[in-house]
């Protein structure tokens, strides 16, 4: 679960780490008002899950009130890297000296925790990080260890003298918020030095484990001040795992991988997916319906490829889902059924059995895909 | 001879009293493999269809001499699962559970590194030597005893190219699913390794796809360790890009992660990679009779 920067900077505050004072603005008035309140100038970063802001035009310096109602009416009206901006967040300016970097993250190929910093921030840091490898500290961070002074000795040693003391309070505080709250990633871009030797946080990056959030309630709330497509959320709520996509041929599928090839395959076959939807593990009849209704609610579907491998799931509960499904959703584009595995015979024979006129069986996962792209070109055309 | 699972695997299943425990342990032993023993805190006397369950794992490999464990335990308990079964000296640990925190892993991975006990998983369907044993929930049906070693990210994957490979005549000698969680046990370069010396595998089959840079590292050990062919599908060519909230990830992989990128690796490194499922058999018939 990835954080807006300043549900991460609430985080940093209630850790103790020095973050500069700022206002939450859901509006241009609001925007405006919060920079008079911070001695009339500030700075205005557009809300969003997503990187990049400063070079994508989501950062303001702003000179006045009426500056930052400017600011704030332009990020709101538009979609920022296609998410949806509902707050920017407002910020004092302050008097800074130098611009750092520091990250830290689980790192998947050692499972250990990995800590970058940099004594030259404000640049391109993955740029800095190729070209010149050495600019950059690396610090592994065994689990069974903990952080251990030598560690903080370590990065802290790549800055000057007099900024190391407060950076090393900084990445201490770090370390006790990823632990305390299963963070996989926290990333300051910049952490700076400001003109009074003190150290602080100008941004916040914060990501949560998905899979720990049943031991952070409070942190799992944040989710609903997410905006949320209708579409998806319905979804979500089902348990299945959808994303709108731009093509015709809206798609079904067990599992991940299998979602994903079938995306592949029907490209192959010379159409484009409407959508990545993944319906888990035993694919019930009221998931199939509720499957068919989200993907069905989307006007750019002309055809339905469901491809199922049953592992744990049964070929036979899914060809019942789906008579189920029918027979309260209207269906008005063909659906290319192709199931395969556990109680693929069942199945199959069920679908042939019942003869719905919307139901198109296929055997094979690439004959699905070209009928499915046949059926797409045929309703466009 | 397979890899990690065969005819020496003598089976435990820690949650074996739960209900989807329950009904793979059966499976599993419907399928040939030597169930022995079953743990569930608590319930130690108990049987399940004749299975002795333990109250600790220790008990169980005591009583039974047991080497290798399946694990259905809740994720929020199954790390302690794993660190149970690597402390009692399970050689073989499977952990099918999906959703355990990843500091929780990082924890297991750090205490796993000073013992002898290999992990599988988690969030994985397991291990199947065809033929001789099942461990996890592959379905046995669609597998074939042969001499392909095969190795998948994802489940469900395992279950689609394996069932091309069985259409099209092609037996498998081990199939393993490594899972997709970020800190796991085994993973390519160890399946790979296993293959390259296990003398009744021919060819390796690895299915990978789109995040992290596991395919990109198993490329270079290809490269350099590798003198088996292989053969390789990646699935993600098609997918959304995900949204990237900082540069710290793509700074420690130096990869983009994308399927295009790792199919790129692959090829380098002289992997045949197929488009589609049915090009990976397709492909392997053809390496194997040429």
């Amino acid at each position: 679960m990835d954080l807006y920067e300043h549900m991460g900077k609430d985080l940093f505050r209630a850790h103790a780490i020095p973050t500069p004072r700022g206002v939450v603005a859901d509006s241009a008035d609001a925007a405006a008002t919060a920079t008079e309140q911070l001695g009339g100038s500030a700075v205005v970063k557009v809300q969003v899950q997503v990187g990049g802001r400063g070079k994508g035009g989501g950062v303001a310096l702003c000179r006045s009130p009426a500056e930052a109602a400017e600011a704030a009416a332009r990020m709101l009206a538009t979609d920022f890297k296609g998410h949806r901006v509902t707050r920017v967040l407002v910020e004092e300016l302050l008097p800074i000296a130098r611009e750092f970097y520091t990250s830290v993250l689980l790192d998947r190929t050692s499972g250990e925790y990995l800590w970058m910093l940099t004594a030259e921030g404000g640049m391109d840091i993955e740029t800095l990080a190729r070209d010149r490898p050495d600019a950059l500290r690396r610090v592994r961070v065994n689990p069974a260890l903990d952080l251990r002074a030598w560690h903080i000795r370590g990065l802290v040693s790549a800055l000057p003298l007099e900024a190391r003391e407060g950076a090393a309070d900084v990445l201490r505080k770090m370390w006790t918020l990823l632990t305390e709250l299963d963070a996989t990633l926290l990333e300051i871009n910049p952490l700076v030095q400001l003109e009074d030797g003190s150290v602080v946080a100008l941004d916040a990056k914060v990501t949560i484990d998905d899979n720990a959030l049943f031991r952070h309630p409070d942190i799992e709330a944040l989710q609903d001040q997410f905006p949320v497509d209708p579409v998806e959320k319905r979804a979500k709520d089902a348990d299945l795992q959808y994303v709108k996509l731009d093509g015709d041929v809206g798609i079904i599928g067990n599992g991940a991988g299998l979602v994903m090839s079938t995306l592949d395959v029907v490209a192959q076959a010379g159409a484009k997916a409407a959508n990545f939807l993944d319906i888990g593990g035993g694919a019930s009849a009221e998931k199939m319906a509720t499957s068919l209704e989200v993907i069905l609610s989307d006007p750019a579907v002309r055809c339905v490829f469901i491809n199922i491998f049953g592992g744990i799931t049964r070929c036979d509960v899914v060809a019942n889902g789906i008579l189920e499904a029918l027979r309260h959703i209207d269906a008005t584009v063909p659906l290319v059924v192709r199931l395969d595995g556990t109680n693929a015979a069942e199945g199959r024979q069920i679908l042939a059995d019942a003869a719905h006129p919307r139901i198109v069986p296929v055997a094979t996962m690439d004959a699905a895909a070209a009928e499915a792209a046949r059926l797409a070109k045929e309703a466009a055309a | 001879m397979s890899v990690l699972v065969g005819q020496q695997t003598k089976l435990l299943v820690q949650g074996i009293t739960g209900s989807e425990g329950t009904f793979h342990t059966l499976r599993n032993r419907a399928y040939g493999t030597d169930v022995v023993a079953g743990v569930t805190p608590g319930k130690a006397g108990q049987d399940v269809e004749g299975i002795p369950v333990f109250d600790t794992v220790a008990d169980a490999v005591r009583a039974t001499a047991a080497n290798t464990s399946m694990i259905f335990v809740p994720p929020r308990f199954a790390s302690e699962a794993i660190l149970e079964a690597a402390d009692a000296g399970v050689s073989l640990v499977v952990c099918i559970t999906e959703g355990i925190p990843v500091k929780d892993m990082a924890a297991v991975h750090a205490f796993l590194a000073g013992t002898s006990t290999t992990l599988v998983g988690p969030n994985c369907p397991g291990v199947i030597s065809p033929g001789v044993a099942n461990v996890g929930i592959i379905p046995g049906e669609v597998c074939a005893p042969g001499r392909v070693g095969f190795v998948s990210r994802s489940g469900t994957l395992v279950y689609q190219i394996v069932h091309e490979l069985t259409t099209a005549g092609i037996g498998q000698s081990t199939c393993i699913g490594m899972g997709g969680d970020p800190v796991h046990g085994v993973g390519f370069i160890e399946s790979l390794r296993l293959f390259e010396a296990d003398a009744d595998t021919d060819l390796i089959i690895m299915t990978g796809e789109i995040g992290g840079d596991d395919e990109e590292r198993a490329a270079a050990y290809i490269a350099e360790r590798v003198s088996k062919p292989v053969v390789a599908y990646i699935a993600g060519f098609e997918a959304p890009p995900g949204k990237r909230m900082g540069h710290a990830g793509a700074i420690v992989t130096g990869s983009s992660g994308t399927a295009a990128a790792k199919a790129e690796a692959l090829e380098a490194a002289g992997v045949t990679v197929g488009r589609t499922p049915s090009q990976v058999a397709t492909i392997v018939a053809e390496r194997l009779s040429g």
